[in-house]
C-alpha cells in the first residue's frame, strides 16, 4: 500500500487531507491556544497516515493551516533531507498543492522537530513544533489531573525545586533540551525538545508558533510578541549551549548551533545543525547568489 | 463584658489575630464541627484538646484554608486581607496560606515531599512566595533548618532517610521559613519517642519565646498542651465544651468531659 492509494490528490476547494470537521476542531483549539498563550488545549486527534510519535501532532496543525499557496519546509533535528522530514513534506505537498522548500526564507510554514531555524522568522511565517511530551509538570507530578490543577493555580514551586536541587547537587542547571519556560507570565510550557539555544527565539518573536502533541492530543501556542522566559534564578544566568567557538567543518559557518560528529580516528568534528543554512553558506563560498537572512545569533550572542 | 474579653489573658488587650465564628461542617451523616468559635490573640498559644474524631484536625485544616466549612466565618487581622477568608477565591486563598500561615502535620508525608531534599522542601515554600535568588534560597533554608535545630550536615538528605523527629523539624523549618503570622501544629509530636518528643517540644517552646509566634497546637495529650499553651479549648464530638486559661481549666475543669480527661491524666 502506498501513500497515493491512501490519499486523494488535492482539489481547489478540498485539500489538506483532513475533512472539514476535523479541521474545524483543530482550528478552534488553535484559536483558543492563541488566546491563552502557553496553555495546553486538548483536541480530538485524528488518524493521519504516519505513526504516532512521528509528528502526528505537528502534522495535524500544519494540515489545518496549509493551503495551495503555502510553501512548506519540514525539518527533523535541523535537516531537511532526513527520511521523516522528506516524507512529511512530500505528503503535505501532495494533499494540499503547497510548494516545498528547504529554504527558511521561502517558507510560509515551517514544521520542525527539535530545532528552530537559525535565520530569523518573520511575521508572515508560522512555526509548527512537534512535541512528544507536552506536560512540563510530568517529571514532578505523574498524575495528569493534578498537574492540570497545578497549572490552573500557577503552582510551579516543584519545577523550581528541581532546579534548586540541580544547583545544590552539581552547582549548575542540568536541564538541557525542553527547558521549561513561563509564557506571558502565566503558564509554564515545555518548548518541545529544542535545545536551550533555541528557547530565546520564541521570546517576543515576530512569528506565531504552535506546539502540538498527537499522542497526548494537546496543543499550545506562542503568539507573536509574547514573553517566553526560561525558569532561571535571578543570580544564576540562563546559559545557552556554548557553540560560539565551534566551526562547521563543511560550510565554515561559526556562531550557530552545531552537531557533534565523532570520527572513527577519535575526536570529533562539528557541523551546522541547520543543514540548509550550511548548504547556502557553501553555495555562497562557491560564488552562487544564495541569500542568507538575518540570524537570531551574531557571533554566538543572541540578538533577537 | 463579652465572653472573649473574659477569656483573654490579662496582659493581652489588643485586637485578636484570628477570629472564627459559627463554624459547622458535615461529612455526609458525620458532624465534624458544630457551631465552633475560636479566637487567638497575637503572640499567644492556643491549645486544642479532645479525643480522636472530635474535629480538631478538621478545624485546623480550615484555619490553614485547605478546607471550607458549610457555614461560618474566618478572619485574620492582616493588612492584605479583609472580610471572611472563606469567601476568597482559590488563588487568593492559596497565596495567603503560602505566605502567612505555616503548618506542621502529625504525618510528615502530608507536609513534605519525601523524595526531595530537606533544604529543598524548605526552599519550595520560599519559591512559591516568589523568591528567585538561589543564594538567598539556600541561606534562608539553612537558617530556618538551623532555628528548628535540624542537623545542618543532613540538610540536603531527603526526609525519607531521616528519623521521625528530624522529619518534624523539616516540617517546622518549612512552616516558619516565611515567618508566618500564624503557626498551626497538628499533633506535632504524636508518634515520636518520649525523649524525642521532649526535644521537639523544647524547640517549639524556644521558638515561641524568641519570636513570639502566634500558634495553635492540637494534641490529645494534656501534657503537651500544658507545656505549650496559654489557653486551651476542649473539644468533643465537633463542639467546644470548655475554654479558658490552661492553668484554670486543668486545675478546675467545669465540664464533666474535661473533668474526666483531667482526672484520667492525673
Ligand atoms: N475528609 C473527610 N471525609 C469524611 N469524614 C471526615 C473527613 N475528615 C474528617 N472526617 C470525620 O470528621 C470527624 C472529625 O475528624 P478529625 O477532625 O480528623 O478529628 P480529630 O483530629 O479530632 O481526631 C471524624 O468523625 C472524621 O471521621
Ligand atoms: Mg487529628
Amino acid at each position: 500500500m502506498s501513500l497515493s492509494n491512501l490519499t486523494r490528490p488535492w482539489a481547489a476547494f478540498s485539500y489538506g487531507f483532513l475533512d472539514p470537521s476535523a479541521k474545524r476542531e483543530i482550528r478552534r483549539k488553535m484559536i483558543k491556544a492563541i488566546a491563552v498563550p502557553g496553555c495546553q488545549i486538548p483536541y480530538a486527534s485524528r488518524e493521519v497516515p504516519i505513526a504516532r510519535g512521528w509528528g502526528t501532532g505537528g502534522l495535524q496543525v500544519t494540515l489545518t493551516l496549509i493551503k495551495p499557496a503555502s510553501v512548506v519546509k519540514v525539518i527533523d533535528q535541523g535537516a531537511d533531507d532526513s527520511v521523516n522530514a522528506a516524507s512529511i513534506r512530500r505528503f503535505l505537498s501532495r494533499v494540499s498543492g503547497a510548494g516545498e522548500t528547504w529554504d527558511t526564507l521561502a517558507a510560509t510554514i515551517v514544521q520542525s522537530r527539535h530545532r528552530i531555524p537559525e535565520e530569523r522568522l518573520r511575521d508572515d511565517q508560522v512555526l509548527v513544533l512537534q512535541v512528544p511530551n507536552p506536560e512540563p509538570l510530568r517529571p514532578v507530578q505523574p498524575n495528569m489531573s493534578i498537574a492540570r490543577q497545578m497549572h490552573a493555580d500557577a503552582d510551579y514551586g516543584r519545577l523550581w525545586l528541581v532546579l534548586y536541587e540541580q544547583m545544590v547537587r552539581s552547582g549548575r542547571i542540568m536541564q538541557g533540551a525542553a527547558y521549561p519556560a513561563l509564557v506571558n507570565g502565566r503558564h509554564v510550557m515545555t518548548p518541545s525538545p529544542i535545545p536551550r539555544w533555541d528557547v530565546p527565539k520564541l521570546n517576543m518573536a515576530r512569528h506565531l508558533t504552535f506546539l502540538s502533541a498527537g499522542r497526548e492530543k494537546r496543543l499550545y501556542a506562542v503568539p507573536p510578541f509574547t514573553r517566553v522566559e526560561p525558569l532561571v534564578f535571578s543570580d544564576v544566568p540562563y546559559k545557552v549551549e556554548d557553540h560560539t567557538r565551534l566551526t562547521c567543518h563543511r560550510s565554515g559557518l561559526t556562531g550557530v548551533f552545531m552537531n557533534e560528529i565523532p570520527q572513527a580516528a577519535g575526536g570529533s568534528v562539528f557541523e551546522a545543525s541547520d543543514s540548509h543554512l550550511g548548504i547556502k553558506a557553501i553555495r555562497r563560498a562557491e560564488g552562487d547568489a544564495a541569500e542568507i537572512g538575518p540570524l537570531w545569533y551574531q557571533n554566538g550572542e543572541f540578538r533577537g | 463584658m463579652s465572653v472573649l474579653d473574659r477569656l483573654a489573658p490579662e496582659l493581652i488587650t489588643g485586637a485578636p489575630l484570628l477570629v472564627m465564628q459559627g463554624i459547622a461542617k458535615r461529612y455526609g451523616p458525620v458532624v465534624a464541627l458544630e457551631d465552633v468559635a475560636a479566637t487567638v490573640w497575637p503572640g499567644e498559644v492556643l491549645g486544642i484538646v479532645g479525643e480522636s474524631g472530635s474535629g480538631k484536625s478538621t478545624l485546623l485544616r480550615m484555619m490553614n484554608l485547605e478546607d471550607t466549612p458549610d457555614t461560618g466565618t474566618y478572619t485574620l487581622a492582616l493588612p492584605e486581607v479583609a472580610g471572611n477568608l472563606f469567601d476568597l477565591d482559590r488563588f487568593a486563598r492559596r497565596q495567603l496560606c503560602a505566605r502567612r500561615i505555616g503548618i506542621v502535620y502529625q504525618n510528615p508525608h502530608q507536609g513534605l515531599l519525601m523524595g526531595h531534599s530537606s533544604s529543598g522542601n524548605v526552599a519550595e515554600r520560599l519559591l512559591v512566595a516568589g523568591e528567585r535568588r538561589f543564594a538567598t534560597l539556600r541561606a534562608r533554608a539553612r537558617e530556618a533548618l538551623d532555628v528548628s535545630e535540624f542537623p545542618l550536615n543532613r540538610m540536603d538528605d531527603p526526609p525519607r532517610l531521616l528519623s521521625g523527629g528530624m522529619q518534624q523539624r523539616v516540617q517546622l523549618a518549612k512552616a516558619i521559613a516565611l515567618e508566618p503570622a500564624l503557626l498551626l501544629l497538628d499533633e506535632p509530636t504524636t508518634g515520636l519517642d518520649v525523649s524525642v518528643q521532649a526535644l521537639v517540644l523544647d524547640t517549639l517552646k524556644r521558638l515561641q519565646r524568641d519570636r513570639a509566634i502566634t500558634m495553635v497546637i492540637v494534641s490529645h495529650d494534656l501534657g503537651v498542651i500544658r507545656t505549650m499553651a496559654d489557653r486551651v479549648m476542649v473539644m468533643r464530638r465537633g463542639r467546644v465544651v470548655e475554654e479558658g486559661l490552661v492553668d484554670q481549666v486543668f486545675q478546675d475543669p467545669q465540664h464533666p468531659y474535661t473533668q474526666e480527661l483531667v482526672h484520667a491524666k492525673l
